[in-house]
């Protein structure tokens, strides 16, 4: 099918989209295009105005900043795939991103539209949930951070407000001895994960865990950090029986169930994944 | 700020000055606007990749862009391979290997594999395997096209 009518607005500066938002009635924004021009195509939207980010030269790029690192929000999949600091600062992100769609859509596609778009199974939703990701967020009106902890409002609902713009992610890198997995199950190299799993570990000096974030993506309607699995963790050393217990906490989340793929499927990957997840991670923090 | 756009497009080393429908996608103008039938149209939702292109000089499912996001780019389609009379080492490694059997999804797969050869002159079958993971055929079961991709790449 072909997109219905829309009016089509391409701002040049950040602070046009955002009076651009500010003033048109069922404005939606354009970042890569490759989740809203299917929904386009396919009529399951059909807003009266896109506001297409793509020529805004200042939403794109990665920079550090302090020890952070901060990613544009229209920085494409494919930049953070080649990037040398995503590579050395957050090895979770380089690994995860390599799971998102294929080679075609990650020259397009952008973290910032993965986030907003938020599929319960995309990848890099779970990665910034995984490193608790800060949202720059702007509108005419103010700018704001929210946690990526609060940035799921429901199924495929950001809490951003009307008008309202992401324009960064800050992720703050973990340091020290640190080891981190992101594996996924897809019945096919780059579609949707059915069940997702990020893990990073920290060890100290005793080759105890010191600190621990497990999240499940593809299970709930946004991704979950798995806070008890945490919590078992700390002060462990991380032994086949404390991989076990947690891997077993994982495995008991409420998951959700589809024509395809059953609730109790969905546990059972959950746990297995996690398991091979932390032992991944255990053996790169120690290498 | 209208339902029409202005954009000024070079393809296959052409330039091209057309007014847009907004709406239109970036297959439906090479196709309809100018002629360019050689990028097909599968899904129209970015699933089968029959309709990639190079914009810039990065593979793209056309069917996922907008024909006014164009404007300004530099694409290039499946009619920009061959020269005047010959079939290019990639489309040739295609025909002499039967990489192809009804054709409907080649265009697009060309496109990824020059973008990957141009990349990486030497691509190993992975990650040929994984680019192609972008596109969907349905008559040759991939075998015939990764062993074109691997004879250009000089791995048979």
């Amino acid at each position: 099918m072909k997109a219905a009518p829309f009016e089509y607005h391409v701002p040049r500066e950040l602070h046009r989209a955002l009076d651009l938002m500010a003033q048109l009635e069922d404005a939606r924004v354009l970042a890569g295009g490759q989740s809203l021009m299917p929904m386009l195509n396919l009529r399951l939207a059909s807003p009266r105005h896109l506001v297409d980010l793509n020529r805004i030269a200042e939403l794109s790029g990665i920079r550090e900043e302090g020890d952070a690192v901060v990613f544009g929000a229209m920085t494409r999949q494919r930049a953070i795939e080649f990037s040398e600091v995503v590579a050395r600062k957050l090895p979770l992100f380089a690994e995860a991103v390599r799971s998102v769609g294929h080679r075609q859509t990650r020259n397009r596609g952008t973290i910032g539209g993965s986030l907003c778009h938020l599929d319960p199974a995309a990848e890099l939703p779970a990665a910034c949930m995984a490193m608790d990701a800060i949202l720059r967020v702007q509108s005419t009106r103010a700018s704001r951070e929210i946690a990526m902890r609060d940035f799921p409002a429901g199924f495929m609902t950001p809490s951003l407000q009307p008008g309202e713009i992401l324009t960064g992610i800050v992720l703050p890198p973990w340091t020290g001895r640190v080891g981190t997995a992101f594996l996924e199950y897809a019945r096919r190299h780059g579609d949707f994960a059915v069940v997702s799993v990020a893990v990073l570990l920290e060890l100290d000096a005793r080759a105890q865990i010191s600190r621990a974030s497990v999240t499940l993506g593809g299970v709930a309607a946004g991704p979950v950090r798995m806070a008890e699995a945490e919590r078992a963790l700390i002060g462990k050393r991380l032994d086949e029986a404390a991989i076990a217990a947690a891997a077993r906490l994982c495995g008991q989340i409420e998951a959700m169930g589809d024509p395809f793929v059953p609730a109790w499927y969905r546990q059972q990957l959950a746990r297995t994944l996690s398991e091979r997840a932390l032992r991944i991670a255990l053996e790169r923090a120690v290498a | 700020m209208s339902e029409f756009h202005d954009i000024a497009v070079k393809i296959n080393g052409r330039s091209y000055e057309r007014r847009v429908a907004v709406r239109m996608n970036l297959a439906d103008f090479l196709r309809h606007e100018l002629g360019l039938t050689g990028t097909h149209v599968g899904c129209e939702h970015g699933a089968c990749g029959a309709c990639t292109v190079l914009v810039d000089g990065r593979s793209a499912r056309s069917c996922l862009m907008l024909a006014a996001q164009a404007d300004g780019c530099e694409l290039e389609t499946v009619e920009g391979l061959a020269g005047e009379t010959d079939l290019n080492p990639l489309q040739q490694a295609f025909w002499d290997r039967h990489g192809l059997q009804c054709g409907f999804c080649t265009p697009g797969i060309l496109m990824t594999l020059t973008e990957l050869l141009r990349d990486t002159p030497n691509a190993d079958e992975a990650a040929i395997r994984a680019a192609l993971s972008g596109h969907l055929c349905r008559c040759t079961g991939y075998q015939n096209i990764v062993a074109a991709a691997l004879a250009v790449a000089g791995k048979t």
